[in-house]
C-alpha cells in the first residue's frame, strides 16, 4: 500500500475507482469475520454470552458466529477460571484450531489465576501454555470490556503484514502453531509452565 | 418434634447389640451436637436411623470430612498424694497426647417427618494407613459423590462404596489437598503486593533486600 500516494488514492476514490492492496483486503476480511470458539469456563462466560446477545451484540463486529468446533474457529476466548484439570483440554483445543488463530484471556482468573492464585487446583494464567494476544482484566469484565478487547484484536489483525521481514506469526514456518499439552502429574501439571513462551514478571527487591 | 440426641443414642444402643455411640458435644451457638458411631456397627446404625418409624432419617444432605492433626491437650487432674504421712489432694496438670485421625461427618434429615438435622460422625484409626471407613452409600445413595469427594480431598477409603475414584482432581494426583499438612506445589509467581503466607513464599524466591547503611533516612535540611 505504501507504493501508492495517499493523495492520488483519495483522488481516484473520488472518481469512483477504489484502489487497495491484497494485504489490506485480506486483513479487512479477516478482522471482520472473527469466529470465536464456543466454550466458557466460569462466570466470565456469562458476560461473554451477554456480549453475544442482542444488548451488546458482538455481531456488529462480525464475531457472532460462535463455532462449536475448533476446526472452524479463529479466536479462543478463555472466559473464566482454568483449573489444572481443564488446562490440557484448553491447550489441545488451541492446537486443533487452524492458523491464523488468536487468544483473548478474559478476566483475572484466565490472566493469572485471580482470587484462586494461591490455591492448588487453579492454573496461574493460561499464558503459561499458549500465547495470548489480548488480556482483559476484571472479575468478571463487563461486556464493553470484551468488545474493547475484540476491537483491539481487530486493530492487531489489521496491522499484520503478509510479506516482508515483520510478517505475521502464522505465516512464519518457524513459528510453532501447536504447543505441548501438559500432562497430569502426581502433584501438579507437568511441566508447570511452557518455558518457551511463558515469561513471568520478576520482582525487583534490590532497589 | 425430634427426640433428643440422648434418647436417640439409647434407642440405638438398645436396638443394636454392641453398638458404641458417643455424643460429641458442640458448645457453640448452633448447639448441634453429634453422634460418634463405631465403625463396626456404622452401617447397621445408619440403617436403623433410616428405617426406624419414629426417626426415618431418609435424606442425607451432606457428607464431609474433617482432618484432626495430632494434638496435645492439657488437663488439670486432682491427684491424691501422701505427703508426710497424711493424704492430700493436689491439682496436677497433665498433658495428654491425642493421635491424629480423620472424620467423615453426615448430616441427616427426615423428609417424612420433617425433622432434623442429626449429625453422625465416623472416625478413622489414624491419619496414615488406617484411613478406612465403612461407606454409607448403600444406605443413602446421595452420599455417593460426596464420599468420593471426601476420598479425593481427605484420603478416606470408604469400604463398600460402589465406585470410589477421585472426583475433582485427576486420577494421577497423589496428594489429599484438604488435609492440614498438605503443601501445594511451589510454582510461585510475581505478586505486586505480597503479604502473609505469600510474602513468606516471595522471600524464598528472591534474594533478600541488601543491608542498608542508614543513609537513606537522612533527609536534606532546607
Amino acid at each position: 500500500m505504501s507504493d501508492i500516494d495517499e493523495g492520488l488514492r483519495s483522488e481516484l476514490q473520488r472518481q469512483g475507482i477504489w484502489v487497495t492492496s491484497m494485504q489490506e483486503l485480506y486483513n479487512w476480511g479477516r478482522k471482520n469475520s472473527i469466529w470465536p470458539l464456543q466454550f466458557g469456563l466460569a462466570c466470565c462466560a456469562i458476560e461473554m454470552i451477554a456480549t453475544a446477545a442482542s444488548r451488546y451484540d458482538i455481531a456488529r463486529f462480525g464475531g457472532e458466529v460462535f463455532r462449536p468446533s475448533p476446526r472452524q474457529a479463529d479466536l479462543m476466548i478463555v472466559a473464566g477460571t482454568v483449573t489444572k484439570k481443564m488446562a490440557p483440554q484448553i491447550v489441545r483445543l488451541y492446537n486443533q484450531m487452524p492458523d491464523p488463530k488468536y487468544v483473548i484471556s478474559m478476566g483475572a482468573c484466565a490472566i493469572s489465576g485471580g482470587p484462586f492464585k494461591q490455591g492448588y487446583n487453579v492454573l496461574k494464567g493460561i499464558d503459561r501454555y499458549i500465547p495470548v494476544d489480548v488480556y482483559i482484566p476484571g472479575c468478571p469484565p463487563r461486556p464493553e470490556a470484551l468488545l474493547h478487547a475484540f476491537m483491539e484484536l481487530q486493530r492487531k489483525i489489521d496491522e499484520q503484514k503478509l510479506t516482508g521481514a515483520g510478517k505475521a506469526e502464522h505465516l512464519d514456518p518457524d513459528q510453532p502453531s501447536e504447543f505441548p499439552v501438559p500432562a497430569f502429574g502426581g502433584h501438579d501439571l507437568e511441566p508447570a509452565a511452557n518455558a518457551d513462551i511463558f515469561r513471568p514478571m520478576k520482582m525487583e527487591r534490590n532497589q | 418434634m425430634m427426640e433428643s440426641l440422648e434418647q436417640i443414642k439409647s434407642q440405638i444402643e438398645s436396638a443394636i447389640l454392641g453398638a458404641k455411640i458417643d455424643i460429641v458435644p458442640n458448645a457453640g451457638p448452633s448447639q448441634q451436637s453429634s453422634l460418634l458411631i463405631d465403625n463396626g456397627h456404622a452401617r447397621k446404625v445408619a440403617k436403623f436411623l433410616r428405617d426406624h418409624p419414629a426417626l426415618r432419617f431418609d435424606f442425607c444432605t451432606n457428607a464431609t470430612g474433617v482432618d484432626w492433626l495430632e494434638r496435645v491437650v492439657t488437663k488439670k487432674v486432682k491427684v491424691k498424694k501422701i505427703v508426710e504421712g497424711t493424704e492430700k489432694e493436689e491439682e496436677e496438670t497433665q498433658q495428654e497426647k491425642i493421635p491424629g485421625y480423620l472424620e467423615a461427618v453426615y448430616h441427616l434429615y427426615s423428609i417424612e417427618h420433617k425433622h432434623g438435622p442429626i449429625i453422625i460422625r465416623l472416625r478413622t484409626d489414624d491419619r496414615g494407613e488406617g484411613t478406612r471407613l465403612p461407606s454409607l452409600t448403600p444406605i443413602w445413595r446421595s452420599a455417593e459423590f460426596q464420599e468420593r469427594e471426601i476420598f479425593d480431598l481427605y484420603g478416606i477409603r470408604f469400604e463398600g462404596h460402589p465406585d470410589l475414584r477421585r472426583i475433582l482432581m485427576w486420577d494421577e494426583f497423589k496428594d489429599y489437598p484438604m488435609r492440614k499438612d498438605y503443601r501445594e506445589p511451589d510454582d510461585y509467581e510475581y505478586e505486586p503486593t505480597p503479604h502473609d503466607d505469600v510474602l513468606e513464599k516471595a522471600k524464598q524466591h528472591y534474594a533478600p533486600r541488601p543491608q542498608l547503611d542508614g543513609a537513606e533516612n537522612i533527609t536534606a535540611q532546607p
